[in-house]
């Protein structure tokens, strides 16, 4: 197909390809040039600082709401996408791998669970941590994060092992190997790349939850960036936090800006369950 | 399933030594889902069970002394409610709305992502940013552009409006946020179905006079039948649920709620938990709804896109 498309074509899917990611990046743009707006012109009404300044973010460390916020998120996040992508491993291995009694149920309930709505769970996770004592935790937001993400890793996972060779295995399993050391001597250092993209993909979630981190926590000691932004007051209340808040959203931008340049096909790949190979 | 065979075909050809290891393999298949099921089966069935029973009490977190069993009348309270109506209409507003809208736009953009030569990658980066970035920050942008001090769209348009102080141009902003974030989604979902659509069948469509509008509407778009269900089942429910744009932006006033955002005010501003998990009872029971519909009514087959066929 592509030989047959003439420059002409090529030329105006270029410029459209160009409309989608000014598109994309509108918004940003709009926040990080807010980001940099000294005080004086954050009431302007122009798209673009004057005399751009980095007191924002010198403000925004300051605080101390923010940096705790900022821990708290990366730390949970973290965890959460390690613990989920474990257990996400061992499930999708065995889904693709070993006939067992329940399988069906196993990805249907997955599948259930990727569409359940958070906001019915909210009440009674709520009431359930306040007397487990995990109200405010670290703890607390990382069982409902890597719930939420679970599915969604065992999916990917999944169809990503799906592609791995699987002679390999069954080689080792001749040569002797347990079900358990072909899965760990073989297959793992070959289902590397799939765990990767689960990870990524249970991370963003993980760093973008919101509902979660408003209703389980309630001080610095586990609030994490998103729920901090939405009730973030400033340094002093007679200071506009405008755009200590658009610093704020910058920093937290840029990890996800730096994975998805770095990452782009497997996040496509991850999104699409191995639907698309490009 | 296609790696369900070679342990079936052992399993018939040499009996004895087999279903020993067929045993063992059995015990690892389920011992190793075991964690990821208790999890998802501890933090969502259980809960939402709870949530059933705390239903049918009342239960006021600052009184809970008085809490006793009264059967479905917070359900007759909920039903009742004016606020509770409003919200399931917006919902469904925003719902249909943005749902429609990204499809068209998720359909454009999959098919530039799909054809583009130049800048292919480019492009392929930056939809994920939206999909990627945090859900607040992404309303905070589009609510300080959109604000009369602080935005700049009030002077590009030559327009003085307070758009947070109307529902309907709320609305417009609430939208735009939710449209702008998750048509990548949507796109990419619908790109995997587009490259499944052979290229010959197009060629062949094409030599027979189709133009590019036909060839769309006669060749490809039935081919993503599957793809493009998928993908509205997904975003329908995902749509459903909104809650983060609304809360930044207006935090449910001029008439703007949610269903979500009922259940959160009822839940966790109110901290009426009887009351709360109705409403949340009744949002898992829509979106049950949703699902049902699709796939019953449309036929939106769920295994074979995701977890089932990964190729």
């Amino acid at each position: 197909m592509e030989g047959r498309v003439g420059a002409g074509k090529k030329v105006l899917w270029g410029l459209a390809a160009l409309a989608v990611a000014a598109y994309a990046l509108l918004p940003v743009a709009w926040v990080v040039s807010l980001s940099l707006k000294p005080g004086s012109e954050l009431s302007d009404g122009s798209f673009l600082p004057k005399s751009p300044t980095l007191d924002n973010f010198r403000a925004v460390f300051k605080d101390p709401q923010f940096p705790a916020a900022l821990r708290n998120s990366l730390g949970i996040a973290a965890i959460s996408t390690v613990v989920a992508v474990l257990l996400a491993m061992f499930a999708a291995y065995a889904i693709v791998r070993l006939d067992f009694p329940g399988k069906r149920l196993v990805l249907g309930g997955a599948l259930a669970i990727a569409m359940f709505p958070a906001i019915s769970i909210v009440g009674p996770l709520f009431n359930m941590w306040r007397s487990l004592g995990l109200y405010d935790t670290w703890a607390g937001l990382i069982i409902p994060y890597m719930t939420f993400t679970l599915p969604l890793a065992i999916w990917t996972l999944s169809a990503f092992f799906r592609e791995i060779p699987w002679d390999l295995d069954k080689a080792a399993r001749v040569d002797g190997a347990t079900p358990f050391q072909a899965f760990r001597k073989v297959i793992a250092p070959l289902a590397a790349p799939g765990v990767f993209t689960a990870a990524i993909l249970v991370f963003i979630f993980a760093w973008n939850d919101f509902l979660f981190a408003i209703t389980l926590t309630s001080t610095n000691s586990a609030r994490t960036v998103p729920a901090a932004l939405a009730f973030f007051t400033g340094a002093s209340q007679f200071e506009q936090p405008t755009g200590s808040i658009a610093a704020a959203s910058v920093i937290v931008t840029i990890p996800i800006v730096i994975v998805v340049l770095l990452f782009q096909r497997r996040i496509v790949a991850g999104l699409t369950s191995g639907a698309v190979k490009g | 399933m296609t790696t369900t065979t070679v342990p079936t075909a052992t399993r018939t050809t040499v009996r004895g030594r087999v279903s020993d290891r067929l045993r063992a393999e059995r015990r690892l298949g389920v011992l190793l889902c075991l964690p990821a099921v208790l999890v998802m089966l501890l933090v969502t069935a259980y809960p939402i069970v709870y949530a059933v029973w705390l239903s049918l009490q009342r239960y006021d977190v600052r009184f809970p002394d008085e809490s006793k069993f009264i059967g479905l009348s917070n359900y007759g309270t909920v039903l009742s409610s004016s606020v509770w109506w409003q919200a399931v209409v917006n919902t469904a507003v925003i719902t249909v709305v943005t749902v429609a809208v990204e499809l068209v736009l998720g359909m454009a953009l999959a098919l530039v992502m799909h054809r583009a030569v130049i800048g292919r990658r480019v492009v392929r980066s930056s939809v994920l940013i939206p999909y990627g970035i945090v859900t607040v920050v992404a309303a905070l942008s589009w609510k300080f552009a959109f604000d009369p001090t602080t935005g700049f769209v009030n002077g590009v348009l030559h327009m003085q409006t307070s758009w947070f102080a109307q529902r309907p141009t709320a609305f417009v902003v609430i939208c735009l946020n939710e449209i702008w974030k998750t048509t990548p989604f949507m796109a990419l979902l619908l790109l995997a179905g587009l490259t499944l659509v052979p290229p010959d069948l197009l060629r062949a469509a094409r030599v027979d006079g189709a133009g590019p509008w036909q060839r769309l509407t006669k060749v490809t778009l039935p081919l993503m039948k599957p793809a493009l269900l998928v993908a509205l089942l997904f975003r329908t429910m995902d749509a459903f649920r909104v809650f983060d744009s609304i809360f930044v932006m207006t935090r449910g006033a001029q008439d703007t709620e949610s269903v979500s955002i009922v259940g959160y005010n009822t839940l966790v501003t109110r901290l009426n938990l009887g009351l709360g998990s109705a409403v949340s009872v009744l949002i898992f029971l829509f979106v049950i709804l949703i699902a049902v519909l699709f796939v019953k009514g449309f036929g939106a087959n769920l295994g074979q896109q995701r977890g089932e066929a990964g190729h």
